[in-house]
């Protein structure tokens, strides 16, 4: 499997990440944003463009197109990024990626970095490993250099600082920004941002390489487009020497107007914005009468296990484009944000594409963190069924016999039942009455053999008449009856 | 094999393909030539003067200002009115651009003039748009020598100058311009698609203008279409 070795999953430990994040009250407090803001914002950003299911189909099939034809589209890119003086670099794993970066480094005698918001990078754990080779990161996006000074994970694709609160932020300012009066007013939010602000701009001054990530790579023209609110993946690559684009192959779109199909979906779909502030495309480095932008130009591709999921059933999970808003939808997100899930990816995009990544034994808990309300679905930009594909991943996780011993006996006791329907009914039926009767005074349980995982939270409720297949039948029974002329459609 | 030839030959292993088939490849080719436009939005499809004032309207959105002007000739006076209106010391600095060169800057009287690319000591800069978008009120900035990226995004305000027959109704029709500008599969360096000015949302969601790049974005639509 991928290599993670720097960037240690706790996947593995969801159930307990989960407790913690219950009981975390910062959190839960700033978690209330999540779930206020964004469901709004993008509803009524849908609801502005009459277009916007319909584009929404289309950005689903330019991303089926595009991973059907990918050996081709990345050979056509290619030729385009190198026509214009620019180095395109393969990198099979994590590890491969780093190595790359780290010798176009060297090579500049690079000593710091700047880096816009890359999940990418985050996937490979870049930032370590380039600190650990004497390289200084600087992560120059707001949110992830919050989250780079308190050396966490970020816990939302496009809101990496989400689950903090201000005086959270202005603490750790004060902690770090050592060099400035203590005695100034921090309060505002606005006060934090201009702080910043004057921080990194010395860092994008001084830096040597500026590495970004890329939501899409254009094939017809060779170009990385990054998207940001800040500006600050353009301060990031404009000024260093050279800019570094890290990007899985999975980002390639054919044409211009394929992008203009995708740009149409993901701000809306991320922030409830029409368009995102800054969209730029990037193609090669500096031209010979250029007074501006990086001397040198490279392109990391990171496979890390993509090529492989297009042959199965998550293949689908390759036309993701990063918007976040399935775990703005997602109530298990809601309540337990996105650190619990223990990795880069959070949500339910992260259920399906973490075990890819990490393997099901680490991450077989993600899967299983839903609700399967299905709500992630209905307003991904591109279609992803991600219900679908987290029920696959729990088969497989089953099937390998990973899922937990009182699970698999628990099912294989329904399995013998639900495989007899006779024996089902009398079962079922002999059941409910009894629970009827031993429940009947107070008309509930507050604690129940083998189901003490329910009843520890909540009362289990007694029975109140026949079986639901009783009812069932009894139902049809009236149903089937001939009532004259029948015009509904045949049963 | 070297990562290259790894990479691309499990793509093809997964997708149970050589990629020599002739049909992939002409599929490929075509749509690269052709490149079909998908759904687009009739929110744009105005006639011309429509379109400016949706375009206006869509700036707005973003947190931008936009005046309109006749011609070139009242450039300066516009300028000098806005930093004069925000307190700003009356200097500028802009690229190249013929356009912007040949602006009759001495009829704006004290206003200082530098040109070149940015070392983030400015705190204004006047650029000239490639094109604008009306759909979503969005710039369209390209590299060079007359309008160096540079300007976009170290300056505290940004002003940017757009001609109104330069402003399109959608993604598409700016795409092709660009396109038949530098030719097919050509880019500039850098195409800066600008919506309002730089914001972040990072601290408890709450908006703020002006993270890394301008505070203040403000428009200048020149003539008529
Ligand atoms: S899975 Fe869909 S909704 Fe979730 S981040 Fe990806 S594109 Fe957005």
């Amino acid at each position: 499997m991928t290599d993670v070795a720097t960037h240690a999953a706790t996947s593995p430990r969801f159930k307990d990440n989960a407790k913690s994040a219950l009981a975390d009250a910062d959190l839960q407090n700033a978690l209330k944003f999540v779930e206020v803001n964004f469901i709004a914002r993008r509803r009524e950003a849908a609801e502005r463009l009459p277009e916007f299911d319909a584009l929404r189909d289309s950005a689903r099939d330019i991303k089926d197109h595009t991973l059907a034809h990918l050996d081709l589209y990345l050979e056509a890119y290619e030729n385009r990024v190198v026509e214009r003086g620019g180095h395109v670099h393969y990198a099979v794993t994590g590890e491969d990626a780093r190595q790359i970066i780290l010798d176009i480094c060297r090579k500049l005698g690079a000593r710091t970095v700047t880096k816009g918001k890359s999940m990418v990078a985050e996937e490979i754990g870049l930032n370590d490993f380039l600190a650990a080779q004497g390289i200084t990161p600087i992560e120059t996006d707001l949110g992830e250099y919050i989250i780079q000074l308190r050396h966490e994970m970020p816990s939302h694709i496009i809101a990496p600082a989400v689950h903090l609160t201000k005086a959270q932020i202005e603490s750790d300012f004060r902690r770090v920004h050592a060099h400035l009066p203590a005695g100034r007013n921090l309060v505002e939010p606005t006060s934090l941002l201009t702080e910043a602000r004057a921080v990194l701009r010395e860092k994008f001054l001084a830096a040597d390489v500026g590495i970004t990530g890329a939501n899409f790579l254009v094939a017809e023209t060779g170009s990385s487009v990054i998207i940001t609110n800040e500006g600050n993946g353009d301060l990031t690559q404009t000024l260093p020497k050279a800019h570094i684009v890290l990007a899985s192959i999975e980002k390639l779109v054919p044409t211009l107007e394929d992008l203009s199909q995708l740009l149409r979906v993901l701000a809306r779909s991320a922030t409830g914005q029409d368009m995102s502030v800054y969209t730029t495309l990037s193609t090669g480095p500096r031209r010979p009468d250029d007074p501006d932008g990086p001397g040198e130009y490279h392109v990391v591709l990171l496979d890390n296990g993509r090529s492989s999921m297009l042959a199965g059933e998550f293949r689908d999970m390759l036309r993701c484009i990063r918007c976040g808003a399935c775990m703005n939808h997602c109530p298990i997100y809601h309540a337990v944000g996105g650190h619990a899930y223990g990795w880069v990816y959070p949500g339910p995009m992260g259920a399906v594409l973490t075990p890819s990544l990490i393997g099901i034994d680490k991450a077989g808990h993600l899967p299983n963190a839903s609700t399967f309300c299905g709500r992630c679905e209905e307003v991904c930009p591109v279609r992803i069924p991600l219900p679908r594909m987290m029920r696959s991943w729990r088969e497989r996780e089953f099937e390998q016999h990973l899922s937990p011993a009182t699970v698999r006996s628990g099912l294989a006791f329904w399995g013998f039942f639900a495989k007899r329907p006779w024996l089902y009914g009398v079962a079922t039926a002999l059941a409910a009455r009894l629970l009827a009767l031993a429940g009947r005074t107070r008309g509930r349980f507050s604690w129940l053999p083998l189901a003490s995982g329910w009843t520890r939270h909540r009362d289990f409720p007694a029975p109140q008449g026949g079986t639901f297949q009783a009812q069932w039948n009894r139902q049809r029974g009236r149903l089937a009856r001939p009532v004259g002329q029948a015009d509904g459609p045949n049963l | 094999m070297t990562p290259r030839e790894l990479v691309l030959a499990t793509v093809r292993r997964s997708l149970g393909v050589t990629g020599a088939e002739a049909t992939r490849r002409s599929e490929v080719a075509a749509r690269l030539a052709g490149h079909p436009p998908g759904v687009v939005p009739e929110r744009g499809q105005l006639e011309p003067a429509g379109r400016l004032d949706l375009f206006a309207r869509m700036v707005k959105a973003a947190a931008g200002t936009v005046e309109r002007v006749a011609d070139m000739a009242e450039i300066p006076a516009a300028v000098a009115a806005f930093l004069r209106g925000h307190n700003l010391p009356l200097a500028i600095r802009h690229g190249g651009d013929p356009l912007l060169s040949s602006a009759p800057w001495k009829l704006a009287g004290t206003l200082e003039i530098r040109q070149g690319a940015s070392d983030g000591a400015d705190l204004a800069a006047v650029s000239h748009a490639f094109a604008a978008v009306a759909e979503t009120g969005t710039l369209v900035l390209t590299s060079g020598a007359d309008n160096p990226t540079t300007l976009n995004f170290l300056p505290d305000v940004h002003i940017v100058v757009v001609d109104a027959c330069d402003v399109v109704s959608d993604f598409e029709s700016a795409m092709a311009r660009l396109r038949s500008r530098f030719g097919a599969g050509v880019m500039p360096r850098a195409v800066n698609m600008i919506t309002g000015p730089s914001r972040s949302a990072d601290i408890e969601q709450t908006l703020i203008l002006g993270a890394h790049g301008p505070r203040k974005l403000h428009v200048i639509v020149v003539g008529k279409p």
